[in-house]
């Protein structure tokens, strides 16, 4: 039974009933209804725990400043810590409350509120300090127990991201962001209008107003059509503007999209102009106690009587210090509500005020001073400010209002500043940063004529249009006295500052006294404002609690910075579609298909490129199906997929002079037809790259590069060419994508070669090492390139992609007779190791320079200069240690080494004199063999050094980086 | 996201560009250059409070490396010293 729904009235559905449940228990409520305004007309009273002392909640707002009641959804709606108040309810939702167990009415943490007083402020810092913070963190994560995340991806439909542009950005659509998106609209702006709500109207559906004449409601429908049947107006409900970034970019989280298989859309929005009618939020006022079921803020009962028709209680205490609580107490007793009293802590009452009592009582002078009831309000203490005339009201609900806070959030997001303003006692928006222009209750005109005004005032000041005739509203004026805190005698107990991280104003004051005086200090010692309402309600009360205390004004003490989001957005509407493969696609090569035919195991090569890792036959073990490849390379023949190599055409007058500059040694005298291998540096004298160049004509070349660094040597190519080299001629154009290749790579491969049949001598003589040909190979226009990373005789076969597959298909049918094999990264692995050729990310590690590698002849001593040149040479006069590349034998043969694993001297636990950079199962020595970076290594060959690990040491004789061909005949052959 | 002018394909979102730092000086002739000139040439970049040259290379678009003047304290895009008239 709906025993506390009104029986008409509201902006609900009553045709349209909807079950829930919560916490297990089954519950009806209408079309239109929040999960909270539900719960309440449901008379569901105890709704949550508190975080950390777990004391029983209740339902305290209307909207995202909900202080108490966070929800877990579960099943089809699953997400987590949600405040209830948020949260639109549907047929067949299921709740619960988090942070209690097993339910909010018997909770069995609640034990801790007898420890209360022993948990200050920074208690946890202060008391789990040994051995680390760490040990003890999850425990207490739990035991503090907001909710987990699903586990799960929604299973009905999905997130979407999408871009917008806008000339004016309207952020609410209250009268002032109405009335904003009217006069843009109609002067013919691109509008994107959005606000947090299920409908238009702001503030209006919580009130009752006028407007023209007429309901206020019916002016929001009469402007909502309107702008609905404007083409160039985007209106968006249940739309949170949640983050206001640089150059007016923000960011909207649609969560009820017209679209049944989008289940939240995130919008990027650039706009011309930013309009703010965020309105404002009411803030509590502080006082004992004031965080038992039943406190309300006076708005939010307002709020639930007239938006939603739902009496929150049956007989209310109003406890003020401003004028906008008499117009909820008013609308209560109209409602049914019997309001025992408003206590105005104020002396005197302004006449318009108490006008708007009528017969209800007004206690002016008078605070509360405490609240009976644990469970559920049943009195409310009520005294002078002297703490004189204490008496206590029966009563039910408690509800309060301190002032209104205009929602700065998305101003201060956009790093405009903020100003203390006296006469409301909050802080309001000063100079704006960026295009924007706050309106209405945002910027502090808190009657409904000045937010209609200024709404209409900012759009037609931005676009230069005429101001339109405002339609007259009913005027309602507002005053507050502040108070940050009730300190009459006689107010005793805990009185919240924030209500969800449980900071009181002890709390506060133990800050302070420790020496955490700057508010940013205060909030983070106290966690007070970092809950997920990121203090909506409770901040500016901690930055009066600080300015009173320290007796300075609020204007010095300011106000934390206010970070997106304004609300809590899910993981996927930030994500959108771009989760697992299509963040970023993995690359493939036209033999991935095959590759995947003929059981690959498929590892990710750099740069997202797919490559096959081994070709695992039968029930052979890893390491055999290791060997089988290795030993078809270096016994008869073998063919990998070298396609994902970077590759770059440079084309112009002066690539010679530019191949020059960027790479270590020489490459102008290169002759078309032939290749070198190069080293490219940084200026800072590091490594950046390895690679060929090959030039095929007088005036064009090609440059490959590892697979991870192509987008890394572009950039470098281009820098340098667009920055430092404009007059040079030359283009850089990508052809990575454009050129595929197989690599036939073993002393049969010539023979391979030649039985595919091609128009390309392939003798040493006529096609000797480094040295490439145009021609065709298997029928297919090919280049024919003789490098070689294995260390055999090798033939990298280019061809188009188109001709790709074909290529290789008839490589395998041609190869079988030679026992041709398919040969993974894990054997070219094998393969380099064996001959220690170089790998970028293995011996290249970013401290190494090409004489640690034994590579000196690299570094052309005929050109003057070159990037890097100067840096190296510098770095060389400095005499330092340098750890050089050196082989490793352990002196046990059947032992491995980690890669990575540290050099110390003798095994000892000392600082390391290097590591150990690869180790692999040689299958020419049949033994394990390692490459390993050492200091001062080159003059240590025949030295045995240790390989220290956790519980072990290993011994392994130091030689020469090469354990096969060390003359490279083979290659050369 | 900040929106960034490309002379080429005019103001485009900075996830289309990649950094490439604060404008150095002009590299210095590397033999006629002392030691400590080098090395504060070579690490030492500028990072002022206030405006800011810097290159971004737009990758994702044309391939143009262009520069701007960025005022760190904002975000925004601000004329440089030479950019008047």
């Amino acid at each position: 039974m709906q025993v506390r729904r009104l029986p008409s009235g509201g902006r609900i559905d009553r045709d349209r009933p909807l079950a829930f449940r919560f916490n297990g228990k089954g519950y009806m409520g209408f079309s239109g209804d929040t999960l909270a305004s539900a719960l309440l007309a449901n008379k569901v009273r105890l709704t949550a725990r508190s975080f950390k002392y777990h004391r029983p909640r209740g339902i305290m707002g209307s909207g995202p400043e909900e202080p108490a009641t966070l929800v877990e959804l579960e099943g089809r709606h699953a997400s987590a810590n949600r405040a209830a108040t948020t949260v639109r309810l549907e047929d067949g939702m299921a709740a619960r409350s988090v942070n209690c167990w097993p339910s909010p009415g018997l909770d069995l943490g609640a034990v801790s509120q007898l420890f209360a007083g022993l948990i200050p402020a920074g208690f946890y810092y202060k008391t789990f300090k040994w051995p680390g913070w760490r040990l003890y963190e999850p425990a207490i994560r739990r035991a503090a127990g907001l909710a987990g995340a699903p586990d799960a991806p929604p299973q009905d439909g999905h997130f979407e991201a999408v871009h917008a542009h806008a000339d004016v950005l309207v952020v609410g659509a209250g009268p002032a962001g109405l009335m904003a998106a009217l006069v843009a609209g109609r002067a013919g702006c691109r509008v994107f209008l959005a606000d947090e709500r299920a409908e238009a109207g702001g503030s209006l559906l919580d009130r009752r107003l006028e407007i023209a004449g007429g309901p206020a409601l019916d002016w929001v429908a009469e402007t909502v059509a309107e702008l609905t049947s404007m083409p160039n107006v985007m209106h968006l409900q249940d739309a949170t503007v949640w983050a206001y970034r640089e150059h007016n970019f923000l960011m909207v989280n649609e969560r009820s999209p017209a679209n049944p298989s989008i289940q939240e859309r995130n919008w990027r929005v650039r706009a011309g102009h930013v309009i703010l009618a965020t309105g404002a939020i009411e803030r509590g006022l502080v006082f004992p106690d004031n965080d038992r079921p039943g406190v309300m803020l006076a708005s939010a009962a307002q709020a639930y009587v007239n938006r939603f028709a739902v009496k929150p209680g049956e007989r209310a205490v109003v406890f003020a210090n401003n004028d906008s609580a008499y117009a909820a107490a008013a609308n209560l007793l109209a409602s049914g509500v019997d309001v025992a009293a408003i206590a105005d802590s104020r002396d005197a009452v302004p006449g318009h005020a108490s006008d708007i009592a009528g017969d209800i009582p007004v206690m002016a002078g008078s605070v509360v001073t405490g609240v009976r009831g644990q469970r559920s309000v049943k009195g409310a203490t009520v005294s002078g400010r002297d703490g004189r005339g204490a008496s206590t009201i029966e009563c039910d609900m408690l509800l309060h209002s301190g002032g209104w806070n205009p929602a700065v959030h998305l101003f201060s997001q956009s790093r405009g500043s903020l100003r203390y303003d006296e006469s409301l006692a909050t802080f309001v928006p000063d100079e704006a940063a960026q295009a924007c222009v706050s309106v209405g209750a945002a910027a502090g005109e808190l009657s409904l004529a000045s937010a209609l005004r200024t709404g209409a005032e900012a759009v037609a000041r931005t676009t230069g249009t005429e101001m339109p005739d405002l339609p007259t509203a009913t005027g309602e004026s507002y005053a507050i006295t502040p108070l940050w805190r009730v300190d009459a005698p006689g107010a005793k107990g805990r009185a919240f500052l924030d209500i969800q991280n449980d900071v009181t104003v002890d709390d506060v004051h133990l800050a302070l006294r420790e020496g955490y005086d700057n508010v940013e200090h205060v909030k983070r010692y106290t966690t007070g404002g970092m809950g997920f309402d990121q203090g909506k309600t409770g901040n500016i009360n901690i930055i009066g609690t600080i300015a009173l205390q320290k007796g300075v004004p609020l204007q010095d003490v300011g106000a934390t910075t206010f970070r997106p989001p304004y609300t809590p957005v899910s993981f996927g509407a930030i994500g959108g579609i771009r989760e697992e493969s299509v963040v970023l696609p993995y690359r493939h090569t036209p033999v991935t298909r095959w590759n995947l035919d003929h059981g690959a195991f498929m590892y990710e090569a750099g740069a997202r490129w797919r490559r096959p890792g081994y070709f695992p036959r039968g029930d052979e073990t890893f390491q055999e199906t290791v060997n089988r490849e290795c030993r078809a390379v270096r016994e008869g023949v073998g063919v990998y997929d070298g396609s994902p190599l970077g590759k770059f055409e440079l084309k112009g007058r002066d690539v010679g002079r530019f191949l020059d500059h960027v790479y270590t040694n020489l490459m102008s005298t290169l002759e078309p037809g032939q290749c070198r291998y190069g080293f490219m540096l940084t200026e800072d004298g590091l490594i950046l790259d390895d690679g060929v160049a090959m030039r095929l004509g007088e005036h064009r070349w090609l440059v490959s590069t590892s697979t991870a660094h192509a987008d890394t040597v572009n950039g470098h190519m281009e820098e340098l060419l667009q920055t430092q080299f404009p007059a040079w001629n030359v283009y850089v154009t990508t052809v990575t994508s454009q050129w595929n290749n197989a690599t036939v790579c073993g002393p049969k491969a010539r023979a391979v070669v030649a039985a595919l049949g091609t128009d390309i001598g392939l003798s040493p003589e006529e096609l000797p090492f480094m040295r490439f040909a145009d021609g065709h190979v298997a029928g297919l226009p090919a280049r024919v390139v003789r490098v070689s990373f294995t260390g055999e005789l090798s033939f990298e076969i280019n061809v188009a992609p188109r001709h790709m597959r074909e290529l290789w298909e008839r490589i395998m049918e041609t190869g079988v007779p030679f026992g041709i094999e398919p040969v993974g990264s894990e054997a070219s692995h094998v393969l380099r190791v064996e001959k220690g050729f170089l790998s970028l990310g293995h011996e290249v590690d970013g401290t190494v320079d090409a004489h640690d590698l034994g590579m000196g002849w690299i570094m052309s001593r005929k050109k003057a200069d070159y990037v890097g040149k100067r840096s190296v040479e510098l770095r060389r006069r400095s005499k330092a240690v340098r750890r050089e590349l050196v082989g490793l034998l352990p002196v046990d043969k059947k032992i491995q080494i980690p890669e990575g694993a540290p050099l110390t001297p003798g095994g000892e636990k000392r600082p390391s004199e290097g590591l150990v950079t690869a180790c692999v199962w040689s299958v020419v020595l049949n033994r394990w063999v390692a490459l390993a970076l050492l200091e001062n290594g080159k003059s240590r060959h025949g030295e045995t050094v240790h390989v220290r690990l956790k519980d072990a040491t290993i011994a392994a004789d130091v030689m020469e980086p090469v354990f096969y061909d060390p003359d490279g005949r083979k290659m050369r052959s | 996201m900040m929106l960034i002018p490309c002379p080429f394909c005019g103001h485009r979102n900075e996830s289309e560009f990649a950094y490439g730092g604060p404008v150095k000086p002009d590299r210095p002739e590397p033999h006629e250059t002392g030691d400590e000139d080098w090395v504060e040439w070579l690490t030492t970049v500028p990072n002022p409070l206030g405006p800011v040259e810097e290159r971004w290379w737009h990758v994702k678009g044309c391939g143009t490396w262009l520069t701007i003047w960025r005022d760190t304290r904002t975000h925004e895009i601000v004329e440089g010293p030479g950019d008047a008239g």
